[in-house]
């Protein structure tokens, strides 16, 4: 066996040891500790995924002696690599955006837990991504949910201990759901590796047995994975978790966590259950209408926000919301876009929070729109920063909101039907309400302040500028590589099923 | 001054610009746009008047503004409130209903349970009830099967209990113990506990005194064979930390940090983690390359058999103890 096939094993052993060391480290290093694991993931992963193009097929990876049914497994394939890069690149430069915020806001004796959450998040989602086994997935969304939560109330005040109360509860609710469906998975096929249970649930739909049992599992594991990726109607808690945390958590969490579960759901749908049984059960139309009301209600709570870091928790509703349209459609195409859309999102939707932090620096701290005026002329690379990722989530071309929206748009002209007038309109609607909202906000960061207006005096701090530069290129790249990351998206979902 | 609702195109140019509420905006335009009668020299009693107009005018709209408020939040307090509390019951009541009844109609189309033919009776558990002995060297099946076939998934969960310890102590710890001033949440939580605790309840500290030897004993001898018998070291650790939080409970803080302290728990639970994580790893990279091991197995039924499950066992016995410990002192004292 090739050395590179342990590089799964590598970067979740990796996370996993340096998270639980970074509990012991002092803070001032446990901080740069995860930048440097970030960066070493992605290398490693970056190594995978290089490989894994140029052989073209995917590979299964033993945890220990014994073989797949009875030990665990992990299996590599192009997707699950890329992913890999992309989310740990994205960890490290929110890491260090966030960094400077991060040393006022929470206490500085806490603060390499805080590294701990983000290294045991990483660890949770590289395993995530990788495993072959339903119930290993079951025990990283456990660590992920409490790293999460973590994440939340860090800086402590009584919005996010709220914030974190609730999402504890309705993240639980979801957990409780899906170790149920996996229960009964595990009582009806006696199996948790994922082709095994396929192969029993493609013989028990072929022969009609058990289609109850089978059709609340599809319903469990959905409404289970959608709660915690905060799938429209259920994403009350994500307005406050992501607007009043400290931005390094907002943006991994709006940009990490809730992805990682999406990307489970799919490898369920695919990999677990199977699309025949899938199809059959008709649950992909229930995703497609939540996604479609997801794209346009949660804009309509952006535009009524008043605060700028709720506005853009709301707009991740709304981008969730495309997901799962995209995922709704149930063809390859769909799935294509989905997952284009998911790198877009994640590494715009980060650039957003870590901008709007910095913003927020240079207008006084202050929330209000009004004081706003002239902070892209006060914190450039904010400005700019913001300014970019804004028009990539609008569907400016070039960047990779428009390339993501052109390929939602294709899957469904190639869906056809009924589907593909919802589908159309609500992208119109939907990307009529994103210009709304966000050109108000780059238009009045870049409009004279008013009258009377103190321009506070404040820092910029070199690693958040780094940061946001960094995320600028970043936007590009998704964009101008959108050509190559939708070819390997493409071999991935291939060898995926 | 008009009563009726700004245009569209207002209220949009009012939204990109973050005005206030109306009060406000009518406001600030009559102060802004000077009055013709300002140009000239006013008489003492035209001021008046104007001053009164413009009072009146003032309060008028205050009155309109408070009195669409009034109505607004009256009813949302006295009437929207009930009204919504009855919405949300009687949904969470319709939501809960429906999910019991899948779920029964889930259970009933199930197999029978402890049918022969169950689907669950497959070559897996086959596997790991014939082989179990041979392989792993535990005839404690569960054992070698959470140890050693699925051992990564309880590293996982381990490491789930670390998270949860740090959580907890995220959200509870208080301060640095060390420091020369204790902050004010700090002396506080120490009169409380003061306060609410019982000290030198001798009753308490008699019965500690023979229980907590017999506790940490059962415990440890729990762990250790947990290969050879039920338990382990999760049960094992569980019993290990009720016992120290027998003897906390008895003799307070000043006596048990003579032995265990908070700091040590969180070392130990380090050292545990990082051993399993070792061990494990080599496991797994020498499994996965197809390598052997060299691990001995040892015979089956000594207490030094089964390969890693042993000190696995104890690094999990470890990690739950210190887990359980760190909560207790964490929720009674903030971890001082």
């Amino acid at each position: 066996m090739e050395f590179v096939k342990n590089v799964p094993f590598f970067s979740i052993m990796l996370c996993m040891i340096s998270g639980v060391t970074a509990s012991m480290l002092p803070p001032k290093i446990a901080k740069w500790w995860t930048v440097a694991l970030a960066a070493v993931v992605a290398a490693l992963n970056a190594w995978l995924l290089s490989y894994l193009l140029s052989v073209g097929e995917s590979y299964t990876y033993m945890m220990g002696h014994f073989p797949a049914p009875w030990g665990n497994e992990l299996r590599g394939g192009i997707l699950e690599a890329l992913l890999a890069v992309v989310f740990s690149i994205v960890l490290l430069v929110s890491t260090l955006g966030g960094m400077q915020k991060l040393e006022y806001q929470v206490d500085p004796h806490k603060q390499n837990l805080f590294c701990v959450m983000l290294d045991l998040v990483l660890a949770a989602m590289i395993s995530m991504l990788y495993t072959n086994d339903l119930f290993t997935g079951y025990v990283f969304i456990e660590i992920m949910t409490l790293g999460a939560c973590v994440l939340i109330m860090s800086r402590q005040n009584g919005r996010t201990l709220v914030s974190a109360m609730r999402y504890m509860i309705m993240s639980l609710l979801g957990s409780g759901l899906i170790l149920i469906a996996i229960t009964l998975t595990y009582n009806l096929t006696g199996h948790l590796l994922m082709e095994n249970i396929q192969q029993s649930f493609a013989q028990l739909h072929a022969s009609g047995q058990y289609e109850v049992p089978i059709t609340v599992i599809t319903g469990l594991f959905f409404v289970g994975l959608g709660i915690k990726s905060a799938l429209f109607p259920f994403h009350t808690w994500l307005p406050d978790a992501y607007g009043y945390s400290t931005p390094a958590a907002s943006s991994v969490l709006s940009s990490i966590v809730s992805k990682a579960y999406i990307f489970l759901l799919m490898k369920i749908f695919y990999r677990v259950i199977g699309m025949d049984i899938i199809h059959s059960s008709h649950v992909m139309n229930l995703l497609f209408i939540f996604g479609v009301a997801g794209m346009i209600l949660g804009s309509l709570s952006a535009i009524r926000s008043h605060d700028l870091r709720r506005m853009n928790a709301y707009s991740s509703v709304a981008q969730i919301g495309y997901l799962y349209a995209g995922i709704g459609l149930g063809i390859e195409a769909g799935f294509v876009a989905a997952i284009y859309h998911m790198i877009m999102h994640s590494v715009a939707k980060s650039s957003l929070f870590i901008a709007t932090s910095g913003l927020a620096d240079a207008s006084g701290d202050s929330k209000r729109f009004s004081d706003l005026r002239g902070a892209g002329y006060r914190y450039p690379a904010a400005g700019i920063c913001f300014s970019v990722s804004a028009m990539s989530l609008v569907g400016i071309p070039i960047l990779g909101g428009f390339v993501s929206k052109l390929y939602f748009s294709q899957a469904a002209f190639e869906y056809g039907g009924v589907h593909l007038w919802v589908m159309l309109s609500a992208l119109a609607l939907s990307t009529f309400l994103n210009v709304l909202y966000f050109m108000r906000t780059v238009i009045t960061l870049y409009r004279p302040p008013k009258k009377g207006f103190q321009p506070p005096a404040f820092r910029k701090d070199p690693r958040t500028v780094t940061a946001l530069w960094i995320m600028t290129a970043l936007n590009f790249l998704v964009g101008l590589l959108a050509q190559p990351i939708v070819m390997a998206i493409t071999r991935g979902l291939r060898m995926f099923a | 001054m008009t009563n009726k609702q700004p245009s569209l195109l207002k209220r949009f140019l009012g939204w990109m610009n973050d005005d206030e509420s109306t009060l406000d905006r009518e406001l600030t335009q009559r102060l802004s746009t000077p009055s013709e009668e300002s140009l000239r020299e006013l008489s003492p009693e035209e001021f008046d008047a104007r001053e009164a107009r413009e009072e009146k005018q003032r309060e008028d709209l205050y009155l309109a503004e408070q009195e669409q408020f009034n109505r607004i939040h009256n009813w949302a307090t006295h009437k929207g409130v009930a009204v919504l509390n009855w919405v949300y019951r009687g949904l969470a009541l319709l939501v809960c209903s429906f999910i019991i009844l899948f779920l029964l109609r889930t259970a009933v189309a199930l197999p029978p349970f402890g049918a022969e033919d169950n689907p669950y009776n497959n070559e897996v558990s086959q596997r790991y009830i014939e082989s179990g002995i041979q392989e792993t060297g535990a005839i404690n099946f569960v054992a070698g099967m959470i140890l050693d076939y699925r051992a990564f998934d309880t590293f996982g969960e381990s490491t789930v209990l670390f998270v949860a310890a740090c959580s907890v102590i995220m959200l509870l710890k208080l301060g640095d113990h060390s420091a020369e001033h204790p902050s004010a949440a700090m002396l506080e939580a120490e009169f409380d506990d003061r306060h609410h605790e019982p000290k030198n309840d001798e009753v308490l500290q008699l019965a500690a005194k023979v229980l907590v030897p017999v506790i940490l004993l059962f415990g440890f001898y729990i762990v250790l064979n947990g290969h050879l018998s039920p338990g382990g070291g999760f049960s094992g650790g569980a019993v290990m930390g009720a016992g120290l939080m027998l003897y906390l409970n008895a003799f307070g803080f000043e006596k048990t940090s003579r032995f265990f302290t908070y700091k040590l728990s969180r070392w130990i639970s380090y050292l545990a983690l990082m051993t399993y994580a070792g061990l494990k790893s080599y496991s797994f990279f020498t499994g996965a390359n197809h390598l052997a091991s060299g691990i001995p197995l040892g015979i089956p039924g000594a207490i030094l058999s089964s390969g890693l499950i042993l000190p696995l066992n104890v690094c999990v016995g470890l990690i739950v103890m210190c887990t359980m410990y760190t909560f207790y002192s964490l929720f009674r004292k903030g971890g001082m």
